[in-house]
């Protein structure tokens, strides 16, 4: 071969190699089931959760607890409450006994190993409680550590937990800024919040939001600019959790405290 | 009980679903990746730098590369609660995580020792295959030597100057090729934990390189003490077998052998040392200087609960002590052998810290946990996750090693090249 075929068959090869690689962006198969599932995609659910409401009644992680098969006793949960106590002379408490599953039945703070902290009412600053749940990322890290692909972001925007994939390696627990992950104790998997995603899908809402007697907590869908929770979220003063992990959360919450861990 | 419950006891705010999901054998998994990365890098210095004092120590460290490299994904299979899925990480593998390139890195790898190592030992196995080949009445046991040794040269028999200088030109290259490979198979392990951007004490792009070069340390060290001991009973045999055979290497030869290769070795593992102690170091500084978030929690963990972990274990009895013993002049096999023995408990004490470390403080930074290492097995998860499953992952090598050196022997060989 000499150097002009050299030069011609490298151009050639290079236009080749172009061509079936924009082939494959061509045919990138999330843009073809966009295409498919139009009204799918319609849909992005989101989480509001009104801190000023929540009264750390627990309903909602029973409720949770029952609605997804989560056994009762097992210390781990989709969904808690925390609550934090801030004390006039700038001390911080909080705590979460069993997530909250009882509510707060003591004013005791829970310190772990067994310890419990005593506040005096009259010593208390500011206290209030904290619901938390999956943020449901817009750019999840749990999807991107996966090693085998088992959790998954829906159109939707929901991730999901595919049970009869999963390994157990623990790396997408590793990698939740937010503490939400666990493995199931039956099903030894990773398991998460998916917002009641086999309730929400037929236009049911969450077991969480139903259960709340408050209303502290409202699901909705954030591309539909007359959903309830749309407007407030675009209206009103909202936080999210842990922003500087750039993960893009969506569960809003009102009245969120710079405390908040 | 929920995963990691039995284990982890929680202080101050911690949230409910935290536990130390990552427990003893995520400390075993890179400390043995280390090991057989490091092995093979030592082996490289010989093959492809050609630095010729070590090359007693190259050929040893090869095959114990090998036989490592079957015992490095054992913990994690241990790890997982559905093992028998681990081989989804090859069918579906899912490339944006850094464990999903663990099948194509690991087989890649495998594929350069096991290659390189059959240019090593060609020569050997047609020496052994040939005459059985040729022999008339064999027996049973010779039948079963032949059929192993005459798979083993893949039918190339030919053993002439010309094709020997071939299988050298092939083992240097597969060895500068397996360079980068393992810093690779180990420096991914790495970036599997410091690539977590939500573990504060993990996450610096620092990690990859840290544990490069403390795997590198770790695997000189092994080497050293293996060889050692390997020759402790060359020595003993040969003491034994002086009378009867000639031609016989005499204890006297192998104990001057033995030192120089040691003495030479060392100043290698010396030099890996320094490298990995003023990263690790650097990174420390780093943090403490620019103070963000975490510091607060991170500096309470290093310098409060850790402390004895990482300050007197790692760096003072792991790291400084061997330092010395190293440095201190006419190093003699007994001084060697506790140097060597130091610098892999603090390679592994430094793989516990970064492991059990990270996992130490809640994604809160309000609350800890502690992690009590099960030693008494109760049940299946406290024996494989515990301390003899950790045990039995560090010994498996050597029994494993000893098996293999059968077949690849590491002393007293024709050499191909």
């Amino acid at each position: 071969m000499n150097r002009r075929d050299f030069l011609k068959n490298t151009v050639k090869g290079v236009a080749g190699l172009g061509i079936s690689a924009a082939a494959i962006e061509f045919l990138n198969p999330k843009d073809i089931l966009a295409n498919i599932n139009k009204d799918t995609a319609k849909v992005r659910w989101a989480f509001l959760v009104n801190t000023y409401k929540c009264v750390g009644c627990g309903f909602c992680v029973k409720a949770c607890k029952q609605e997804n098969e989560i056994p009762y006793d097992a210390n781990v949960t989709r969904t808690w409450v925390e609550r934090y106590v801030i004390t006039k002379d700038g001390k911080r408490y909080a705590d979460t006994p069993k997530g909250a599953r009882d509510g707060f039945i003591t004013t005791k703070i829970e310190m772990g190993k067994d310890k419990f902290q005593e506040v005096k009412d009259e010593d208390i600053q500011k206290a209030f409680f904290v619901p938390k749940l999956c943020n449901q990322c817009e750019n999840p890290p749990c999807v991107q550590v996966c090693p085998v692909g088992a959790t998954y972001q829906a159109p939707d925007g929901v991730v999901l937990v595919d049970r009869t994939w999963c390994i157990g390696c623990g790396y997408c627990i590793m990698g939740c800024p937010y503490g939400v992950r666990f493995f199931h104790p039956k099903y030894h998997t990773a398991e998460k919040c998916n917002f009641c995603y086999h309730r929400i899908t037929k236009g049911l809402k969450t077991a969480c939001v139903q259960a709340c007697p408050f209303g502290a907590r409202q699901i909705g869908n954030i591309k539909d600019p007359n959903d309830p929770i749309t407007k407030i979220i675009l209206t009103e003063r909202v936080g999210i959790l842990k922003e500087e992990f750039g993960t893009k959360p969506q569960v809003f919450y009102i009245g969120l405290d710079r405390e908040v861990k | 009980m929920v995963h990691g419950e039995l284990w982890t006891v929680k202080e101050l705010f911690v949230y409910p679903n935290e536990y130390i999901y990552w427990s003893v054998q995520i400390v075993m998994y890179p400390f043995m990746t280390g090991l057989v990365a490091g092995a093979f890098v030592l082996s490289s210095l010989y093959h492809v730098f050609g630095i010729k004092e070590l090359k007693d120590i190259a050929r040893f460290a090869l095959v114990f590369s090998f036989a490592l490299l079957f015992v490095a994904p054992v913990p994690i299979i241990l790890h997982l609660q559905h093992p028998f899925r681990g081989i989804n990480n090859l069918m579906t593998p899912h490339f944006t995580s850094a464990i999903a390139a663990f099948g194509i890195v690991f087989s890649t790898y495998g594929a350069i020792v096991a290659s390189e190592l059959w240019f090593l030992y060609r020569r050997h196995f047609v020496s052994i295959a040939q005459p059985l080949k040729d022999k008339q009445d064999k027996t049973l046991g010779e039948w079963i030597k032949f059929f192993i040794f005459c798979s083993l040269t893949l039918g190339v028999y030919d053993v002439s100057d010309e094709s020997l200088k071939k299988d050298e030109k092939a083992i240097k290259v597969l060895a500068g090729l397996g360079i980068p490979v393992a810093c690779f198979l180990h420096g991914y392990a790495g970036f599997i934990f410091g690539s977590v951007k939500a573990n504060a004490l993990w996450m610096t792009p620092l990690m990859p390189v840290i544990f490069i070069m403390s795997a590198i340390v770790s695997g000189i060290a092994l080497c050293m003490l293996t060889y050692i001991l390997t020759m402790e009973a060359r020595k003993f045999l040969s003491k034994r077998k002086k009378a009867t055979q000639l031609g016989h290497q005499t204890s006297e030869e192998l104990q001057s052998a033995e030192v120089n290769v040691i003495r030479m070795t060392a100043k290698y593992l010396l030099l890996f040392l320094v490298f990995a102690i003023s990263l690790e170091l650097l990174d420390l500084v780093f943090r403490g200087y620019t103070a963000t978030k975490s510091w607060d929690v991170l500096r309470s963990v290093i310098y409060g609960k850790d402390f004895t972990n990482i300050f007197i274990l790692q760096y003072t009895i792991g790291n400084l002590i061997p330092f010395i013993l190293f440095l201190l002049p006419n190093l003699t096999i007994r001084r060697a052998v506790l140097a060597v023995v130091l610098v892999m408990f603090g390679v592994f004490m430094m793989r516990w810290n970064v492991v059990v470390g990270g996992q130490a403080f809640s994604l809160s930074f309000a609350g800890y946990m502690h992690y009590h290492l099960p030693i008494i097995p109760h049940d299946w998860e406290t024996l494989k996750e515990g301390f003899f499953g950790a045990l039995a992952v560090f010994l498996a090598p050597f029994g494993l090693f000893w098996i293999i050196t059968k077949i690849f022997p590491v002393f007293d060989v024709k050499e191909s090249h």
